[in-house]
């Protein structure tokens, strides 16, 4: 594989940069993999990446339906951070956020990795009181949290509403410093240039249809070009869980619904960091080409779409146009829609199942790139010890029936709670 | 936009429901022995699949009522409407 250095630039730059590597091959499937991985996303590239180098299992294919990062890791608001009270998320997350800051290098591919801060605002004083609490949690487990009051606020975000007689005041905010946010295109490409390079095979525009099973174990998957012999099959399709869980029997704490986001026209940089309105459910921050990025709510109802419906982003960016006036100026240049696994306590699952040989990772609710990294390392360790790591063991499969929910916000599919 | 005809009030615009869920999951029958399978698929685990989904809206703007909507989760196309206690065909 070609490094991507400056001095290969150069040298390719004689060639007007016709002779590059391509980044990934385009392979015919095997007859027999050691390990397949449903779904060509961030964290089914990640966890062949992670099977690939930390585990030496290389005999691996990702098999995906349409293009890889075709799903939800190029759909959403490319947010990272770590600042959840709960010590599952909390050191997962953090463990990510370390593959995070040196992922670029790790893969040798600019992630655009852009640790800008997060500020969560809040709008009383109860509110304060809850960040007050999330961040001391937060530093308890050595994660980044410094609390704002309205003035400090007031000073690294001078364009959000500060006036004195508006529905929800800005008190003050919860910030973590090391937030930011990340090309998130790179990240996949990153992952399968380097999976492929180490003997993955990224097998693109093939369709899952159905699973062998025998006593018990998985023997092998039936897909559009052909059947294929595998020891270990791991299932990272978020939004599409529920219909391959059909085909194995199982019911899922999930369901399927549909998030929007939205990019504005792009204008000068005025946002250099992410902000969430604490009143209701809108973040922001600024692309590197000007848009402003904004997202919300699910639009509520079970949904495979990929399209969202207006009311939604109109009661969304209400919430926007609430915290920062100015953007009722700006023109809309884009919106999109993307499907969710929703777990019903809006905390992930990346377990093994009753089926020996078949791994699950899904259920990533609105945060599921920021745990690209984590979520990969933690999924590839499962599958290749066929037991989880202790940072995953919170995410089991039967925490729903044994009662050890992770209700971070006590949310998942419930949207009309908050 | 989404526009729903409650079985009460005629065609209305989804501004005026809140969703309420997959409307085929049963509660457990309490005079017998419940085992916590059967609690955690009626709490929890939801089949959620592509195409037909009979669901749960309440018109909440409108006459307050429960009613059954049978709705395509890939295309968003809604077939029919019911009243909570209607049977759906």
């Amino acid at each position: 594989m070609q490094n991507y250095s400056i001095f290969n630039l150069i040298k390719n730059a004689f060639t007007n940069h016709q002779n590059w590597d391509l980044a990934w091959k385009d392979p015919t499937p095997k007859k027999e993999y050691d390990v397949v991985i449903i779904g060509g996303g961030g964290h089914g590239l990640a966890t062949a990446y992670y099977l690939a180098k930390e585990h030496n299992i290389t005999n691996v294919a990702i098999i995906e339906k349409g293009w890889i990062g075709g799903g939800n890791v190029g759909r959403n608001t490319t947010i990272i951070r770590s600042n959840y009270m709960h010590d599952e998320n909390a050191l997962f997350s953090e463990f990510g956020m370390n593959l995070w800051r040196k992922m670029s290098q790790d893969l040798n591919y600019n992630v655009m990795f852009s640790p800008r801060g997060i500020i969560n605002l809040a709008h009383s004083d109860a509110q304060m009181n809850a960040y007050a609490r999330r961040g001391n949690s937060m530093r308890l487990n050595g994660i980044d949290a410094v609390l704002l009051n309205r003035e400090q606020v007031k000073e690294i975000i001078p364009m959000a509403d500060f006036s004195e007689n508006v529905r929800f005041p800005i008190f003050g905010g919860l910030m973590q410093p090391s937030a930011g946010t990340a090309r998130h295109d790179a990240v996949a490409w990153g992952y399968a240039r380097q999976a492929d390079s180490m003997g993955v095979d990224i097998i693109q525009n093939c369709e899952v249809t159905g699973f062998d099973l025998s006593a018990g174990k998985i023997k092998g998957i039936r897909t559009s070009r052909g059947d294929i012999k595998v020891k270990k099959v791991g299932l990272c399709v978020a939004g599409s869980t529920n219909i391959l869980a059909e085909k194995l029997n199982m019911t899922l704490p999930i369901e399927t619904h549909l998030l929007q986001a939205c990019v504005s026209e792009p204008v000068k940089p005025v946002l250099d960091r992410v902000v969430t309105f604490g009143a209701g459910h809108f973040y922001i921050s600024q692309s590197d080409k000007g848009e402003m990025v904004m997202g919300g709510d699910l639009d509520g109802y079970n949904s495979y779409a990929q399209r969202g419906n207006l009311p939604t982003l109109q009661h969304v960016l209400t919430e926007g146009i609430a915290m920062m006036p100015f953007l009722s100026k700006l023109k809309m240049l884009r919106t999109w829609g993307g499907i969710m696994d929703m777990s019903m306590d809006g905390s992930p699952i990346i377990d093994k199942t009753h089926i020996d040989g078949l791994y699950l990772n899904c259920g990533w609710c609105y945060g599921g790139f920021k745990a690209t990294p984590a979520s990969g390392w933690t999924f590839a360790h499962t599958i290749a010890q066929d037991r989880v790591h202790e940072l995953n063991a919170g995410f089991s499969l039967n925490r729903f029936s044994t009662g050890h929910l992770i209700d971070e916000k006590g949310l998942g599919t419930k949207t009309w709670i908050s | 936009m989404l526009y729903i005809k409650c079985p009460h009030c005629g065609m209305r615009s989804q501004n005026e429901f809140s969703y309420g869920g997959d409307a085929s999951v049963k509660r457990p029958e309490l005079n017998q022995e419940i085992s916590d399978q059967d609690w955690d698929n009626f709490v929890y685990n939801r089949k959620s699949l592509r195409g037909k989904h009979l669901e749960l809206w309440q018109h909440i703007s409108g006459c307050r009522q429960w009613i059954k909507v049978e709705r395509d989760t890939g295309t968003h196309e809604i077939f029919n409407t019911y009243k909570a206690d209607e049977a759906s065909s």
